[in-house]
């Protein structure tokens, strides 16, 4: 039984890795054909920093990504803090339902239903709003505020109110008390919000393809536009150093620290939104 | 662990922030510098691949050197005019040069969606176009457009998987040869895939009779069952890799999967084909017009223009191109040694060539309509079906039997706790 | 009770505004752009012509159901084998498993056809062992197979994270009870996991049903899924209001199910353990 479940593991594992490795491998061939291996060499990855588009988008992905998952984790956190506090139970259940839609629904609809918005805005005269980098930090910003909020709330609810009180009743204004001493108690959800909001906003290809236009590319983009033409080589190093850039992150992140006391599998916050 | 996330965000923030800034130094220190945004078809420019000219960054040095202006190129791809046109009608883009096709141009015209250009005054270079392209029945007054390639539709085809005496080569009845089923590749886009079921039947492309455009459908839903996928772009990996054996595209793209597979084949169905031509026009959303037209007069300027012809393959209609010799003979050496024949010489075959016209909006309608239907039918097999029937009946009988087991267990603990 | 400061009055104030402006403002649009027709009138004719669709959502539907029906059947025996092992080996696992669904969709998608295609490397590797081509783009199977290769991992995690926090005690009582192994994972795992395997099925239901990139990548543009319409209504052919009809009544399809789903997990909490 126990060689059994190995076996089954090694199995799936390996289908499951077989199509990416090979891309990475065959990123590496100078032939720049998936039917024969010519040379190994690092061609394609010349060309990759030569393309100017693909360096654009990597640009545009981090500008977007830094930006809007900085924008929601302030309005989420601040939103997380209103929403702990409030007292009028309809309007509080309202509001949490309705932040939790684009988490709900399926990206398409969401992509979807604010192009619609910006095309209706555009028709207006006095709103001359263009697809491009607002539209793309306006939606990003939104698919990301329900997961700040999921990672920031849950810090407000476990947070001692005592501790608030005292620092009130030794004096501190509700400003200083805020920054003094709920912020730090509620840290770590505001930064696991923001690396949710920073990865999910990297990794995003649906929305983006309804509100972007396509002078604003972002990296998902820039592979879909490329698989959508002939697809150069440079592409499978794009991607290849995507999987090395990501299995880096995902390694330092989980082993890293694994020396302390903590026995639990520390895994990025994607295993821990449902 | 908590202190090591953060360090890895943190410094994964501030390193983008840092690389942002740079880029944005990088951005004022040119000052004032203007962009252009070019809309065009995917593989359709010389952009500095595998040692040719980088169009784009030559305009750019162009107009520092010779104008003084720093300008930046944003360039952008589509796949189809249907795409180039749902994006202009948004209303929420904008651009200085898009290259829709002929009768993509009538209609950008008709709805105003693109402003005259007026090339006879605007663009020295003009000159050099062939007067066979001026006047076109697209823009009769050449007022609206200047001709950047022409092209014609054929089917292509490996010899490896296709018998050299198949009785249907030379005919668009290739594409519907059920001994090639799983291996046709047809256009993804409504007009030109009509055109090929057109073609076939003997109409023409321009015809307002619903029922003739209802036959060609329906030839079209028949070779829903042969074909291997509907493609614009892809195509060139599928040919070049050997995944499928006949497509129907553009000769000039032909050339570009010939120069890696030299086991592609190409002809002119006799029934006839599409001619068209691509022309660069200036929305009317533009922000730069000046520049636009700039561009424009850059692009037919002569060694940008051979450099252009020579990559992307397509007939051009600038005589400093095709009665250049260095540029004829790079296209008999080294793309193809007929590609001077099938690019310019096919007015010689006797093989019936059309354009596209603007259809009417209520022919337009009606096509669009038809050509979901056919995107919309799919045939797959009944075990789906019956596979999917098993798993609803398994999930309601589980459902139900939650159900039962739960009200049982309620029944005797009430019983038993009286 | 104490008086809220002005902060806490008034902290949820900026993203309620958001959340009015770019979720609710945009489905408002989305059923306003159903309702008319391209001239802004009021119309049913959408909807009516729905009838039209049936088949592509029953498509959808009976494509996605069987997508994660073999998602949970390969992925409930490889979290549970996975929960087995040793908490390092378990570790490293979980991270190898996450790192695809950080690698963009795109990505796995396309190296998945570079692999299968007619041309492809499995292809030609049948061929020089002497075997037939294999037509496997472009086949249903292959629009299946796409759907589970890309979501397996979302299925497998929920359930790794129920299975794994399940208190042992549970199954040391259940085997001094005298259940064998099996009887065990019958009786005490599977009902356990089940808030798990919802979220599981959830996660892959939900983007398997609106997915258009698989389908035209591996069902090579002949398999038109709801995705697919909805995607060519908007970026194709510009008929905003039959797009938005078909989102609509998917987002509605998906909210449905999706509430049922999670009625059929709460009923079960109390019963489970007997």
């Amino acid at each position: 039984m126990k060689t059994l479940s190995k076996i089954y593991i090694w199995v799936i594992f390996a289908l499951l890795y077989a199509p990416i490795i090979i891309l990475v491998l065959f990123s590496f061939n100078r032939a720049g054909s998936l039917n024969h291996f010519s040379t190994f060499s690092l061609y394609w990855y010349k060309e990759l920093f030569r393309d100017p588009t693909a360096l654009n988008a990597l640009k545009n992905s981090l500008y977007l990504a830094v930006g809007s998952s900085l924008l929601a984790t302030v309005i989420g956190t601040f939103a997380a803090l209103g929403i702990n506090k409030m007292r009028n139970k309809f309007f509080k259940n309202a509001l949490t339902s309705v932040t939790n839609i684009p988490m709900m629904n399926p990206d398409i609809v969401t992509g979807v239903s604010m192009m619609l918005l910006f095309v209706a805005a555009a028709s207006m005269p006095f709103l001359p709003i263009k697809f491009g980098a607002v539209t793309m930090l306006i939606a990003h910003t939104t698919f990301n505020l329900p997961y700040v909020i999921l990672s920031v709330l849950p810090r407000f609810k476990q947070m001692d109110k005592h501790l608030t009180e005292a620092a009130l009743d030794l004096g501190c204004t509700p400003a200083q008390t805020f920054f003094r001493v709920e912020l730090p108690s509620i840290l770590p959800g505001v930064i696991s919000g923001l690396m949710l909001g920073f990865t999910l906003s990297l990794d995003d290809f649906v929305i983006s393809h309804f509100v972007s236009s396509p002078d604003f590319q972002t990296l998902p983009l820039y592979v879909y536009n490329q698989t959508a033409h002939e697809v150069k080589f440079s592409m499978y190093a794009l991607c290849a150093l995507m999987v090395f850039v990501i299995l880096g992150l995902l390694l330092a992140v989980n082993f890293a620290g694994s020396k302390g006391k903590n026995k639990k599998a520390k895994v990025l916050p994607m295993g821990g939104i449902q | 662990m908590k202190k090591l996330i953060s360090l890895v965000i943190v410094s994964a923030i501030v390193l983008s922030l840092c690389l942002c800034l740079t880029s944005c130094g990088d951005d004022s220190s040119s000052g004032g510098s203007t962009t252009l945004y070019v809309y065009n078809w995917g593989e359709y420019i010389s952009d500095g691949s595998e040692d040719s000219l980088d169009v784009n960054a030559a305009f750019e040095e162009y107009c520092k050197e010779e104008l003084g202006l720093n300008v930046k190129v944003n360039y952008s791809t589509y796949a189809s005019n249907e795409d180039l046109y749902a994006k202009l009608s948004s209303g929420a883009v904008s651009y200085d040069v898009v290259i829709p096709s002929d009768y993509m141009v009538a209609r950008l015209a008709a709805e105003g969606l693109i402003r005259e250009v007026n090339p006879e005054e605007n663009i020295p270079n003009f000159e050099y176009i062939d007067d066979d392209f001026k006047g076109l029945y697209y823009d009769p007054q050449n007022k609206f457009s200047v001709p950047y390639t022409y092209g014609t539709v054929g089917v292509i085809y490996n010899t490896d998987l296709v018998d050299e005496d198949e009785e249907n080569l030379g005919s668009w009845a290739l594409m519907w040869d059920e001994d090639y089923a799983g291996n046709i590749l047809q256009f993804n886009n409504p007009r030109d895939a009509f055109g090929t079921a057109q073609f076939y039947l003997g109409q023409s492309v321009n015809t307002e009779d619903p029922e003739e455009w209802r036959q060609a459908i329906d030839l079209l839903k028949d070779q829903k069952a042969v074909v291997q996928g509907y493609v614009m772009d892809e195509i060139f990996n599928k040919m070049k890799g050997g995944s499928a054996a006949i497509a129907s595209y553009y000769a000039g793209d032909y050339f570009t999967m010939y120069a890696d597979n030299d086991l592609l084949s190409f002809y002119y169905p006799q029934e006839g084909t599409n001619v068209f031509v691509d022309a660069m026009c200036i929305p009317t959303s533009a922000q730069n017009y000046e520049l636009a037209l700039e561009y424009i007069n850059f692009m037919l300027s002569e060694e940008v223009a051979i450099e252009n012809a020579e990559y992307i393959c397509y007939a051009s209609p600038n005589s400093l191109v095709y009665e250049n010799e260095d540029y004829i003979e790079y296209m008999t050496e080294e793309v193809h040694p007929d590609a001077m024949e099938i690019l310019y010489g096919y007015k010689d075959l006797g093989i019936p060539m059309e354009y596209y016209f603007d259809l009417p909006d209520e022919t337009r309608n009606l096509m669009n309509e038809l050509w979901e239907e056919l995107k919309i039918e799919s045939t797959i097999g009944v075990a789906i079906y019956v596979i999917c029937g098993v798993i609803i009946f398994a999930l309601i009988a589980l459902l139900v039997s939650r159900i039962v087991i739960k009200k049982r267990r309620q029944y005797y603990f009430d019983k038993y706790s009286k | 009770m104490k008086k809220r400061s002005f902060i806490e009055r008034f902290a949820a104030v900026p993203h309620s505004v958001w959340a009015l402006l770019f979720i609710v403002a945009p489905l408002i649009f989305v059923v306003y752009f159903a309702f008319t027709d391209t001239y802004g009138n009021f119309t049913f004719d959408n909807i009516t012509m729905l009838s039209s669709y049936t088949h592509i959502f029953v498509l959808s539907v009976c494509f996605a159901l069987i997508a994660t029906v073999i998602c949970l059947l390969i992925g409930y025996p490889l979290a549970f084998f996975i929960s087995q092992l040793k908490p390092k080996t378990q570790k490293l696992l979980v991270v190898l498993l996450m790192l695809p669904m950080w690698i963009s969709l795109l990505i796995r998608t396309y190296s998945l056809l570079a692999l299968l295609d007619n041309g492809g490397l499995f292809n030609s590797l049948l061929e020089k062992l002497g075997f037939e081509r294999v037509k496997i783009v472009g086949t249903s199977g292959a629009v299946i197979l796409g759907m589970v290769y890309d979501f397996l991992p979302y299925m497998v995690l929920p359930i790794y994270t129920s299975v794994s926090k399940l208190d042992a005690r549970y199954l040391e009582a259940a085997h001094d009870l005298g259940c064998n192994n099996i009887k065990t994972l019958f009786k005490v795992v599977l009902p356990l996991s089940v808030p798990g395997v919802i979220s599981g099925i959830t996660m892959v239901f939900v983007p398997s049903i609106s997915t258009f990139y698989i389908s035209q990548k591996l069902g090579g543009g002949s398999f038109d899924l709801i995705g697919d319409t909805i995607e060519r209504q908007f970026q194709n052919v510009s008929t905003y209001n039959m797009g938005a009809a078909i989102s609509l009544v998917m987002m509605i399809l998906i909210l449905i199910s999706v509430a049922v789903m999670n009625k059929f997990s709460d009923g079960d909490e109390g019963s489970v353990i007997v």
